[in-house]
């Protein structure tokens, strides 16, 4: 999906795979996933890697896929090889000529209870922003989020942490640790590190960033950039 | 690069445009304000009428008045002939112009154009251009009100900048109200050269000001202007309300963190950023500002409540709930210390509650010890005024001065005083703020409490919740500056 930005230069949204690799690269931590054009394609590369585990979550994920869950393009909670099979089958048959270029994408399931969300946008009168909140599909509703002028210090970061209003999520949370703060600090110096690395970068979201034993893990990126 | 502001703020003279016999215009009002302000330097009235406007002799043209005698020229004068005007005052020395007159951008497209040749000219002749249709500018250092309004203020060490004229004015209003004075005050006007943030700048190099407050409507450049407001604030504080805050920001996002980005939003994040104390609206900025400017920063956020009666000090603590201050239990040391000066029924914990028996020294020994003990950041004084609200009635009722009333009504009215000015010297001596807050701010500022911290330029305010958000704006800026080693 293009649109006009500001800028008047076009934008594009790249699939969840590229948008993965864009961020990781720069030390973002995204939950281990891997691509593939088909079943059997994708199933080789699982027993290639031995970074995933079961159960795992399949997307089907291209440019042109912008709201995967509301087309039932993302299936959750798959425990074993076979329903693995079952379901990428599924999500290739189930792409439209209008999707154009998908991949299915696989990455393990990750376990915590609590959402955050992160991102950058590059404002017309600020310049790039970064951006914490609460997150998750709830994030739009809950409006719990602070940003700052990208660059931003070490000390920046934990002051953004700071902000958040549902500071009881990140204390010790029903049997889960408490957030790890210097891993999101670290993730929010590295998302500025994706901005300024990659000028043509317009805005990136990690929704949910779903914290793991305390420590933020991305499981879902979006990145939009210029052409 | 900061501009050089003295030529408006301490300018040697001033002349004012568009001076006629009329109490209504502009320019009899800028005189007349410059007047009664005391300038301290020398006046020439302009104007087309030859004579004498409230005894000063008005001359014919700028061309009649002596060479490097005015720094400042004050234009209320149509937009057809500033041009000229700014032109002949160039050549007579003057370096300032304050363009109070409208007719520019705010009158459409022509007066956008007339605006754009006004500063071309200003810019040509290198004259500070000011406004135009803003309303004035004071310093009570060099006492001059060059104003198309009122009011006039009394001598601070704050100083506000607003790009809209009555905030200005609200503002000033406060101040006289409150006696926490002001050192410059000007109304940014349309802002065609000098715009809000040169003021800031200039204001951070004034060693007559301690504090900046500004109204800010629109950024032009978010971001410079967060690098200059930065580099600001690790100077001085400032405490800035933003206008138009709550109108999104209207862009289609595709992504979750663009749709999230509203202006509101953006600004704050900006503000924290920059160490630019952000308040919700006018009149607490103004607590805000007033607070910094008559207190010493505080280290940290411990807070200690001293109360003559029990449920002021319950609202207070009860206030602190939502914001980053603590008060701390009583530290064992302190709570032995204040033994000795109380009654055992004292409440022995945070609220002090002196349950009203202290006698003619025990708040302000309080009040040292409190604020002199290590582990306390800040002192929040609740209950003075209670002795003069009773003094006060008996002094209104019929049985004054006899009955022995007249001992008790001077006795309670002193202590009201007493506490009042223990609070500043207390305040003074250890570099613990000692915040004051009682509703007779509001509702009796003649009383002796209040009239007394309003005579030592010193911030009373009107609840203790008032109180408590002002202090933890202070505190959030402690840290900001702390954690940045400024």
């Amino acid at each position: 999906m293009a649109h006009a930005c500001y800028t008047d230069a076009v934008s594009v949204t790249l699939s969840e795979a590229e948008s993965r690799r864009l961020v990781a690269e720069h030390g973002v931590a995204v939950s281990p996933f891997v691509t593939g054009d088909s079943t059997s394609a994708i199933l080789a590369a699982m027993n290639a890697d031995e970074s995933l585990y079961y159960p795992v979550v399949a997307k089907l994920c291209g440019r042109r896929i912008a709201h995967k869950s509301e087309r039932g393009l993302v299936r959750l909670g798959i425990n074993d090889q076979q329903s693995l099979r079952t379901h990428c089958d599924e999500l290739l048959a189930a792409a439209e000529p209008a999707d154009g270029d998908v991949k299915l994408l696989v990455t393990s399931m990750a376990r915590g209870s609590r959402e955050l969300i992160a991102g950058l946008h590059n404002d017309p009168q600020f310049g790039l922003l970064v951006m914490l909140g609460v997150g998750g599909v709830l994030a739009e509703a809950f409006g719990d989020v602070t940003f700052r002028l990208a660059p931003i210090t070490e000390t920046d970061a934990e002051e953004m942490i700071g902000d958040l209003s549902a500071q009881a999520l990140l204390g010790e949370f029903r049997g889960e640790p408490a957030l790890h703060r210097q891993a999101l600090i670290d993730l929010l110096l590295a998302l500025c590190e994706v901005g300024a690395a990659h000028r043509e970068v317009v805005a990136v979201d990690l929704n949910p960033l779903i914290l793991v034993d305390g420590r933020p893990l991305a499981v879902d990126a979006l990145a939009e950039v210029t052409q | 690069m900061t501009r050089d502001l003295t030529a408006l703020f301490d300018p040697r003279g001033i002349i004012v445009t568009g001076v006629s016999s009329h109490p209504g215009k502009f320019g009899f009002v800028a005189l007349h304000n410059l007047l009664t302000a005391g300038y301290r330097g020398e006046i020439f009235a302009v104007g087309r009428e030859a004579g004498e406007v409230l005894g000063r002799p008005v001359f014919g043209t700028i061309d009649d008045i002596p060479e490097g005698a005015a720094d400042l020229l004050f234009i209320c004068t149509p937009a057809a002939v500033n041009e000229q005007l700014l032109r002949a005052a160039a050549a007579k020395g003057v370096r300032a112009a304050f363009v109070a007159a409208g007719g520019y951008r705010e009158a459409g497209t022509y007066g956008a154009a007339a605006e754009q040749s006004l500063l071309a000219t200003a810019e040509e002749l290198g004259i500070l251009l000011a406004g135009p249709n803003g309303q004035g500018v004071i310093s009570t250092p060099s006492a001059m009100c060059a104003q198309i309004v009122a009011p006039h203020a009394p001598r601070g060490n704050l100083s506000l900048v607003s790009q809209s004229g009555n905030i200005a004015s609200a503002w000033l209003n406060l101040s006289n109200h409150t006696g926490v004075g002001v050192a410059r005050s000007v109304s940014a006007g349309n802002a065609a050269q000098l715009g809000v943030i040169d003021y800031l700048e200039w204001f951070a190099d004034d060693p007559q000001t301690k504090v900046s407050l500004a109204y800010i409507e629109t950024v032009q450049d978010g971001r410079a202007a967060f690098e200059r407001l930065r580099a600001i604030s690790t100077r001085k504080p400032i405490v800035v309300v933003k206008g138009g805050a709550s109108a999104a920001g209207a862009r289609a996002a595709a992504s979750h963190t663009g749709a999230l980005a509203s202006n509101d939003a953006i600004f704050d994040g900006m503000c924290r950023q920059a160490g630019v104390i952000r308040a919700p609206d006018p009149e607490q900025a103004f607590e805000t500002a007033a607070t910094l400017a008559t207190q010493p920063l505080p280290r940290g956020n411990r807070v200690v409540v001293v109360t003559s009666a029990g449920g002021w000090g319950v609202a207070a603590v009860d206030a602190m709930a939502r914001t980053v201050l603590d008060p701390i239990p009583l530290p064992g040391n302190l709570e032995a210390a204040i033994d000795e000066l109380l009654p055992p029924r004292w409440s022995r914990s945070n609220p002090i509650d002196t349950v009203g028996a202290e006698t003619r020294d025990t708040i302000p020994r309080i009040l040292e010890l409190v604020a002199g003990h290590r582990q306390v950041d800040a002192v929040l004084l609740l209950g003075m005024g209670i002795l003069s609200n009773t003094a006060a009635m008996m002094r209104r009722g019929q049985f004054y001065p006899d009955h022995g009333l007249e001992r008790i009504v001077n006795f309670r009215e002193r202590q009201d005083a007493r506490y009042a000015r223990a609070a500043a010297e207390v305040a003074a001596r250890t570099g613990t703020p000692v915040l004051v807050a009682t509703e007779l701010a509001d509702t009796s500022p003649e009383t002796p409490g209040p009239a007394t911290m309003r005579a030592a330029g010193m911030m009373c305010h009107a609840s203790a919740g008032r109180a408590i958000r002002s202090l933890d704006q202070i505190v959030r800026h402690a840290r900001w500056r702390s954690a940045r080693g400024t």
